[in-house]
């Protein structure tokens, strides 16, 4: 039974990994083939980084992830000091409100955000699609995971602290800032981590609302997958598979220091 | 208490006018869509050609629902065998269910194109054993394999999470008490891992029922699903657009997933009532 169950988690885990191993390989075939390998080159990622439409892609993934990302969890934050203080029917208005882009299927959310957007340049003649729409929506995709992160560290707060700091003469943001973000700051943090890469990993939001003049890189890959065949993809995917293997690591090793002092708390 | 109440308020402030604007205003101009017509006239015209849709709709509940299954399947077993490794271990493995869903899902079902395809990996191998070769790519089939495949850690996750809070002398106390396997199964592990089985079920549904993009590069444009239509009625790459359509398409796939989240929540209500404790 031990073994056959060794031999069935392998066989879960080959089948998670193999499309993976294929694409490493596959990224220095020397031939444009898909499935002939003509031997070893470095040749796709020389090409790669001379893409000029990638690179380009790439920075305004990584600038979107960044600012959505920090204003959302400003704005997530603030909202879950204000949720946390709330009792009854208006807290569980705002959580359900919270919810619909988590449970919302992508494609709903963009639609809904599509629409608004050109309800807007057509009726207002204002914007343009682009990066401000892009920048938009993401922060609206991403504020509820700050809300979600953030609210359970409220809970254990002892919000006695607060007070007597302000019985000690402390104005109410300086209190709020030296004295509540320090207790939180956990949940601000994995907050704005999960927003950040929800943000850069997002394609179907992205898809709908970017427009002509900015692109981010899920949405260029997509583009790619339609035009004829380029081994780029591997190249790019491998080394965006060893960039969040590194960054998983170092997380894990961070978090393995941390588990050991609360394991059993 | 007045300078109080102010105060909460501003606090509230940015969130509010935010998700009012940029979540409830864009829901209800989804439902004025649907109920509209170009011309911005009230028809009901728009729900009613669902009716046209009602096959797409279909093959998307079926798909999706046949790859969640899948899911569950494959991803109970390897749940409850990490869940029974030592700690250490356990956190390794769970590492390696993740890494591949930080790779985005494009690229994860890019990937498979290579493999399936015609002339791909699984067929020069079956070829050069003097097989025949076997047509894969562009089938229904290939569309619940890249659900499958990318969901699968998703409905992993959340049972793992579960079972691991199964003490180990739980189950070894309905060992003591003379249950078999099949009844630890069934009357001590499935009842307790309910909530971890329905938010995986969950978590693979929803996104397997209304995806575009696994349909359109493993069904090669021959498996339409509900979501390449709403795409196309937005979009219009291979036809003309219409936004009252899609967005009447997008509202009646948003009450399916609330109507089958409310029947699932129902079974945990009905689990956890039932009487473990």
């Amino acid at each position: 039974m031990k073994a056959l169950s060794k031999v069935y988690n392998f066989l879960i885990f080959a089948f998670l990994y193999a499309p993976i191993l294929v694409m490493i390989v596959y990224s220095f075939n020397a031939d444009k083939s898909r499935t002939q390998f003509g031997g070893f080159s470095l040749r796709w990622y020389t090409e790669l980084f001379h893409d000029q439409v990638i690179l380009k892609s790439l920075y305004i993934s990584l600038a979107l992830a960044l600012l959505s990302a920090l204003i959302a969890t400003i704005i997530g934050t603030i909202a879950s000091v204000g949720i946390h203080a709330m009792r009854g029917a208006p807290r569980r208005a705002y959580l359900a409100v919270n919810n619909i882009p988590v449970t919302n299927p992508d494609i709903v959310t963009a639609i809904s955000m599509m629409i608004l957007f050109v309800f807007f340049v057509t009726k207002l003649n204002g914007m343009e699609m682009g990066f401000g729409t892009l920048l938009i929506s993401h922060i609206t995709f991403n504020i509820p995971y700050v809300v979600l992160s953030v609210l359970p560290k409220l809970r254990g707060l002892n919000s006695n602290i607060y007070e007597a700091a302000q019985d000690l003469g402390c104005p109410p943001v300086p209190a709020f800032l030296k004295v509540v973000i320090p207790q939180i700051s956990q949940g601000i943090v994995t907050g704005f981590i999960m927003a950040f890469t929800l943000s850069l990993d997002d394609f179907v939001i992205s898809y709908f609302n970017s427009g002509s003049t900015a692109q981010t890189l899920p949405v260029t890959i997509y583009s790619m997958t339609k035009r004829p065949y380029s081994p780029k993809i591997n190249a790019l995917s491998t080394l965006l598979f060893l960039a969040v293997m590194a960054l998983l690591l170092i997380v894990n090793f961070r978090r393995s220091g941390d588990q050991k002092k609360e394991v059993h708390s | 208490m007045h300078r109080k109440s102010l105060s909460r308020v501003a606090i509230n402030a940015p969130y509010t006018v935010w998700m009012a604007i940029f979540v409830l205003v864009p829901i209800a101009l989804v439902v004025y869509y649907a109920f509209t017509d170009a011309a911005g006239r009230f028809t009901l015209q728009n729900v009613a050609s669902i009716v046209d849709y009602s096959h797409t709709f279909f093959t998307s509940l079926e798909l999706a629902l046949i790859s969640t299954a899948i899911c569950l399947v494959l991803a109970y077993p390897l749940a409850y065998a990490i869940s029974r490794m030592h700690v250490k271990r356990q956190s390794t493995m769970i590492m390696l269910v993740m890494l591949p869903m930080w790779m985005n899902f494009l690229i994860r079902t890019y990937a498979w194109m290579t493999i399936l395809e015609g002339n791909g990996l699984i067929n020069r191998a079956v070829r050069a054993l003097g097989g025949e070769g076997f047509h894969m790519i562009n089938t229904n089939g290939a569309v619940v394999l890249g659900m499958v495949y990318n969901f699968l850690p998703y409905m992993i996750l959340p049972i793992y999470t579960v079972l691991t809070k199964i003490e180990q002398s739980t189950i070894e106390a309905a060992q003591d008490l003379g249950a078999n396997r099949v009844n630890i199964f069934r009357r001590v592990l499935l009842p307790m891992s309910v909530p971890g089985v329905i938010s995986g079920i969950t978590m693979v549904f929803v996104p397997a029922v209304s995806t575009f993009v696994i349909s359109k590069l493993l069904g090669g444009g021959k498996t339409f699903l509900i979501g390449d239509i709403i795409e196309n009625y937005f979009l219009g790459n291979t036809g003309t657009v219409d936004y009252n359509i899609g967005a009447a398409l997008s509202l009646v796939l948003m009450i399916l997933i609330l109507i089958s989240m409310a029947i699932m929540n129902h079974f945990d209500k009905d689990a956890s009532a039932g009487g473990i404790m």
